[in-house]
């Protein structure tokens, strides 16, 4: 918010106006409000592990963060260069797999890949969409740059947050959203749609189109009906589901009726019993038979989480250049790779500086956070890298960029934050201006995953 | 529709009229019992445990309150009013996007007023008031269901639930009732009053189907047994009638099956046609002559037949017979 020489940013400066003109009365009022509208609307997620009380409100900062027009374009067009080549790569490495022949980038690498998916080889999927929904984390450096911090190619959550917290927002702060110039986000689930559309197998005209769920369990069931209601779309089960002779159906009231392309918000390895774990009950047997015969479009493709992968994620500004020829606008974060030994010992060495990640987890689950770890930790970590170094990455604990959050007791004081834009990616690229920005509410705390007391804030992008 | 929202619709509103119903008649033999000499109370909720399809012999091990607080609090026993409640809100729950908010909300409510009830201390039991709430809260439901949801192919899925489960609940009362208090032929001579020590038992009879007041706007209160029979077998009108559950079930699988029409249906079609001939048709002499419970365990036979019709016609039919041309 503060520019180096402890001056405010200009665009916070209208913002900051106001809001310090506000008794904090009237400021707690708001927030108050805010929470009200949250609860009503059902805004919940489920913390896993706990056997009472697992639905929380998601909490929710009053705060908007800003950013400007300039900035926005060069993540615009960062983010969709970034998606493009990782299409590529997807494509490539379950085709002919130029990239490794080239030795850009290891095999052994891409082949001790835990969502690697060897089924998928030589597979067509619809106009390569691989990737179709994208939920890229950045982080902005001490240089005020942003530079990414992971991809999410599987099947990304928190896009409901960013809409709702929009809408809220709007109901408490109206006049400011006027006067910043605010750039509208309301249109993502008509652009998901359209996305969704193009990708029907063999363009077929008015394509069913439906969001598969794990269920009312799901700790982001809510988001998933959320979407489906705004897209106006099924909202199905894998029990919804069957497949016959290669095409899938759904059960209605009114008979079997064909489904064209599956937004599936269940990760590959439940999708099918018949191809991936069997002891699924989430899934539909032959579901991925249907989707290999071309008969059924699945959003995102199976085995995209090849690409996210945190140690390829080190890769992919070389597979940027490879396949793109361009120098890749948006940096990544260091990231020392375990395989080799230098980096090894130097990061073992270290344990206690760097931020320490499994490869195939997210939502902050598997890490270790050096400066903020115990000894102990360390030591468990020393010995899971040792035995399987492949599985680990490390970084250096990124001071993660803070932003003015309204605290208890009336006060605004500053927090981390992090951003995750939403790309859509099918016969065009597109990203609503706008992204989920997560706060860590804790003070002090670099953990912005809702799951460990994360929160978010409504995400401000000006019109020039 | 997807069939499983249909499912979950149909079974949200069962459990709810069960909940309904199962409160109802408790509350009538609670009332009923504090003016009867103690030893009569296992005949009593033998008859409500024969009434709520539950094994009579539980009556003998157990002394009415502890029965009570089992047929009302316990989770354990899926007949409860609690569990019927909890299996109401686990339905809605699946579909929480398909019904209306306003319908979630009541519900969600109901359940936690319920589970609220259900933990308190037993030694400030006030049963009477959990029943009202209960009743109240099914009673809100429907209304905010009727004026909140559109009344498309889901709504009729609530309405077959809750008239298949009325009419098979209504159809249990009156034959455990006329097999203790009328078996005998005098009993159910045309005209013949209710014998007097019993007076307040057939009262009870019609007060478990809400039918006592509307009962009296068309007969008075003079009961007479076969009057109360017609009124609650034949009714065309009264809501809470077998007649007037059959014609509700048949108006809601109609307006189905035309909304989708498809061969699968003609067979759930009939049988809910000649459920309704037979309860549209039939004469209460008729009925008595033949045997009032012979006719009320074939209308009960045919409820489940067109419960089993619904899940062939639109919730679990065969795969074959589906396939879209």
């Amino acid at each position: 918010m503060f520019q180096p020489n402890a001056e405010v940013r200009p665009p916070y400066q209208e913002l900051l106006a106001l809001v310090s003109s506000l008794p904090p009365e009237e400021l707690r009022r708001r927030k108050q409000a805010a929470d009200q509208s949250f609860l009503h609307q059902g805004i919940t997620f489920t913390v896993y592990g706990k056997t009472e009380g697992t639905e929380r409100i998601f909490p929710h900062d009053l705060i908007p963060r800003i950013i400007t027009a300039a900035e926005w374009k060069r993540l615009e067009s960062g983010l969709t260069q970034r998606i493009t080549a990782l299409n590529e790569f997807l494509r490539d490495i379950y085709h002919e797999q130029r990239i490794l022949n080239d030795k850009v980038v290891p095999r052994e690498l891409i082949y001790s890949c835990p969502h690697y998916r060897r089924e998928m080889r030589g597979v067509t999927v619809p106009r390569n969409a691989y990737v179709t929904v994208v939920g890229t984390d950045l982080v902005r450096l001490p240089s005020g740059e942003f530079a990414v911090l992971e991809d999410n190619l599987r099947v990304p959550s928190g896009v409901s947050y960013m809409l709702t917290s929009r809408q809220v927002m709007k109901r408490v702060f109206p006049s400011l959203i006027r006067l910043c110039n605010v750039q509208p986000i309301d249109h993502y689930a008509r652009v998901l749609l359209e996305t969704l559309r193009s990708l029907a197998p063999g363009g077929r005209p008015d394509p069913t189109i439906v969001l598969m769920t794990p269920g009312v369990f799901n700790s982001a069931y809510f988001e998933h009906s959320f979407l489906a209601r705004q897209m106006g779309i099924e909202l199905v089960e894998g029990r919804d589901l069957l497949v016959h002779g290669n095409f899938v159906y759904m059960r209605t009231t009114a008979g079997l009726r064909r489904v064209d392309v599956i937004y599936r918000r269940v990760d590959d390895d439940f999708i099918d019993p018949l191809a991936f774990r069997r002891d699924t009950i989430l899934g539909v047997p032959g579901l991925f038979n249907a989707f290999r015969a071309g008969n059924v479009a699945l959003a995102n493709a199976v085995g995209t989480g090849v690409a996210d992968d945190k140690a390829v994620y080190a890769y992919v500004p070389k597979i940027i250049r490879y396949y793109l020829n361009e120098e890749p606008i948006l940096p990544n974060v260091e990231t020392y790779l375990l395989d080799d030994v230098a980096s090894r010992s130097h990061v073992l060495a270290n344990l206690d500086k760097l931020v320490v990640k499994a490869v195939g987890e997210s939502g902050g689950y598997g890490m270790l956070i050096g400066p903020h770890s115990t000894e102990a930790e360390r030591r468990k970590f020393h010995g899971l890298i040792i035995n399987n170094p492949r599985n680990y990455i490390a970084q250096p604990t990124l001071s993660l960029s803070r932003a003015p959050c309204f605290v208890e007791h009336g006060l605004i004081e500053p927090r981390h934050v992090d951003l995750r834009p939403y790309i859509l990616h099918g016969a065009r690229t597109t990203i609503v201006p706008g992204g989920l920005t997560r706060v860590a509410l804790r003070k002090g705390s670099l953990v912005v995953n809702s799951s460990q007391g994360g929160g978010s804030k409504d995400t401000w992008v000006l019109a020039e | 529709m997807l069939s499983r929202v249909a499912d979950s619709l149909y079974w949200t509103s069962r459990y709810l009229e069960r909940a309904e119903n199962t409160a109802r008649l408790i509350g009538v033999h609670i009332n009923l019992e504090l003016e009867q000499p103690r030893d009569a109370s296992f005949g009593r909720w033998a008859r409500v445990l024969g009434s709520l399809g539950l094994d009579k012999e539980t009556a003998r091990d157990l002394d009415s309150a502890s029965l009570r607080s089992e047929l009302c609090y316990d989770l354990a026993n899926r007949a409860s009013v609690v569990a019927s409640i909890r299996l109401a809100r686990d339905n809605a729950r699946q579909v929480r996007e398909q019904i209306s908010s306003e319908m979630w909300e009541q519900l969600n409510r109901l359940y936690h007023q319920v589970q609220v009830s259900s933990e308190h201390d037993p030694a400030s039991d006030d049963p009477v008031a959990f029943l009202d709430t209960i009743k109240e809260g099914a009673h809100l439901f429907q209304g905010v269901t009727d004026s909140t949801m559109n009344h498309g192919e889901g709504w009729h899925f609530i309405q077959l639930g809750r008239f298949i489960e009325r009419a098979a609940c209504i159809a249990s009362f009156v034959d455990v009732h006329f097999e203790h208090y009328a078996s005998d032929e005098a009993a159910l001579r045309p005209g013949a009053g209710a014998d007097a020590a019993d007076y307040l038992e057939w009262i009870g009879l019609l007060k478990s189907a809400t039918a006592f007041e509307a009962y009296c706007k068309v007969y008075t209160a003079s009961i007479e047994t076969g009057r109360v029979a017609e009124f609650l077998i034949l009714d065309g009108t009264f809501p809470h009638s077998i007649r007037f559950s059959a014609d509700m079930v048949h108006s809601a699988l109609s307006a189905i099956s035309d909304a989708s029409p498809s061969r699968r249906s003609t067979s759930v079609m009939r049988r809910s046609g000649r459920l309704q001939a037979l309860l549209g048709f039939s004469q209460v002499d008729e009925i008595i002559e033949g045997g009032i419970h012979h006719m009320l365990e074939d209308v009960g036979r045919q409820l489940a037949q067109i419960h089993s019709g619904i899940y062939q016609a639109f919730l679990s039919y065969p795969i074959e017979t589906a396939i879209e041309a």
